[in-house]
């Protein structure tokens, strides 16, 4: 016999959401009150309920940006009541559940707010910043053809278990929209030390650190001040120790960069 | 871009100017009050510790310059790093949500311009003694009969005028609070910190602070409280 589910008791809450209809224009704050709203539902369905009613009214649905709902896309960008990804720990947006808010509550929505970060529209922000970090080196370079046979280049447990906490960065951008001053830092340290720390990443470690902290540098992003505001919002819960590793590696990579010989016949090419 | 030139333009570059002259100052500021505290000794005890500074000569200068280098590239990378990080973040949220950044580590410039201000009128003060010339005057025997500079009237001078004594009791507060971020912050921009002894190197800071700032206090106090007295 299976228990009968008890029914849940339906509540109303309002929700103040950032509106904003283009980059240029000014944004502003309106509440929509949202009626039989079930614990059970996500928030990002709550968000759909009220852009259908919205749509039946013929005004202009929220925008906000969503795709896998299930915590491993990166893609949703909400700050619900001033904390990026809403209240829990280790939750995307799309993981946040009506039943984490009381009856009669206002729910704040905003964007994520950077220079970096620009908006788009309401809820929706340019995350292409971080796509461009990705591409000045968070990359391996790898042998393409046959597969390797599989273990062929050893990686002990511990170290395989710490590039698999840092490569659990989903890139979603919270730890940029958490931090006082808007620093890319959790994000990049996360990347450099998920490669850096395996044998397939040493070649590019040194121009990899130095690469993606410069285009970090030049995308606008504030500065760490070791406030590890990031790593408390991080749906992956990625710690801030990686900063660390990152401020270390970048020093490293400086002097070798600057200090070590190189070949007479450098960019000479084979 | 030679690596002096690449630390001060680069975001981890001016983090860690910020952590190493951070470093020296504290490793400064610690040595100051260890010498200071001889003010509790007999007071032949301070005044040869003066002269033994004084007649350092030029390494006394070189160590002076070098301070205040690194205080220079410490406020100017500062400034530096505020103004970034307010053009990173232009417009502020409308809920205003705070995780787990300490007040400290929220108020650090205030605090650090308290201290910068408070350093300023010091130096002036005490190692100038631009307010009360004869302090330059004062000797003092020493047991072997060298006449030396007397720091001992100086400072007991100095500290029982209630104002300054209280500015003092402000500044290292503040400055104690500054570190209080500062001393666990150094370590993590250095590259060190990881979780594993991070609540020891929190306790570590905070009995530093609380250490620094009741051992500093104690000395304008005792003197306003007439426990250290003039000699003369």
């Amino acid at each position: 016999m299976v228990a009968s589910t008890p029914a849940k008791k339906l509540f109303s809450v309002t929700l103040r959401v950032w509106r904003q209809a283009s980059p240029a224009q000014l944004g502003k704050f309106v509440d929509y009150p949202a009626h039989n709203v079930s614990p059970d539902m996500s928030f990002l369905e709550l968000l759909d309920v009220v852009n259908d009613g919205l749509t039946v009214s013929n005004d202009e649905p929220i925008a906000f940006a969503h795709d896998c709902r299930e915590g491993i896309c990166g893609t949703c960008s909400c700050t619900i009541n001033g904390k990026p990804h809403g209240p829990g720990k280790g939750v995307a947006t799309c993981q946040v559940y009506m039943r984490s808010f009381q009856a009669g509550d206002v729910i704040v929505v905003e964007p994520f707010r950077a220079t970096a970060f620009p908006i788009i529209k309401d809820l929706v922000v340019e995350r292409s910043a971080f796509d461009k970090i990705q591409q000045a080196g968070g990359f391996i370079s790898a042998r393409t053809g046959a597969a390797p046979d599989a273990n062929s280049i050893l990686v002990s447990k511990a170290v395989a278990d710490l590039a698999m906490d840092a490569a659990a960065c989903i890139g979603c951008g919270a730890c940029v929209a958490a931090c006082k001053n808007a620093s890319a830092m959790l994000f990049v340290a996360a990347k450099v030390s998920h490669l850096g720390l395996m044998p397939q990443g040493q070649p590019e470690r040194d121009r990899r650190v130095l690469a993606m902290v410069q285009t970090m540098d030049e995308a606008g992003f504030g500065n760490c001040t070791n406030q590890y505001e990031c790593s408390a919002v991080c749906p992956k819960t990625i710690t801030h120790d990686f900063i660390a590793r990152l401020n270390r590696d970048y020093v490293g990579a400086l002097f070798r960069s600057k200090l070590q010989p190189v070949s007479a016949s450098a960019g000479g090419g084979a | 871009m030679n690596i002096l030139g690449s630390l001060f333009n680069s975001s981890i570059g001016k983090k860690i100017l910020m952590a190493l002259t951070g470093l020296v100052l504290v490793g400064f500021v610690t040595g100051h009050l260890l010498g200071n505290l001889q003010i509790f000794l007999p007071p032949q005890k301070i005044n040869a510790y003066g002269h033994m500074l004084e007649s350092l000569g030029i390494g006394l200068w070189l160590v002076r310059f070098f301070l205040l280098a690194c205080v220079v590239v410490h406020v100017w990378v500062a400034i530096q790093l505020t103004r970034e990080n307010s053009a990173a973040r232009p417009m502020n949220y409308g809920v205003n949500h705070t995780n787990r950044a300490s007040l400290a580590s929220r108020v650090m410039a205030r605090t650090g311009l308290v201290v910068l201000a408070f350093l300023i009128y010091h130096l002036l003060d005490f190692t100038f003694r631009v307010q009360h010339p004869e302090w330059s005057r004062h000797s003092f025997a020493l047991a072997d009969g060298t006449l030396v500079r007397d720091v001992h009237t100086m400072m007991v001078q100095g500290f029982s005028r209630p104002g300054v004594a209280f500015f003092y009791i402000l500044a290292v507060g503040l400055l104690s609070y500054h570190l209080a971020h500062g001393v666990v912050s150094l370590v993590q921009t250095l590259g060190f910190k990881n979780e594993r002894w991070t609540r020891g190197l929190e306790c570590f800071a905070r009995v530093y602070c609380w250490g620094y700032f009741l051992l500093n206090a104690a000395i304008p106090l005792a003197i306003l409280g007439g426990w250290v007295k003039a000699h003369v």
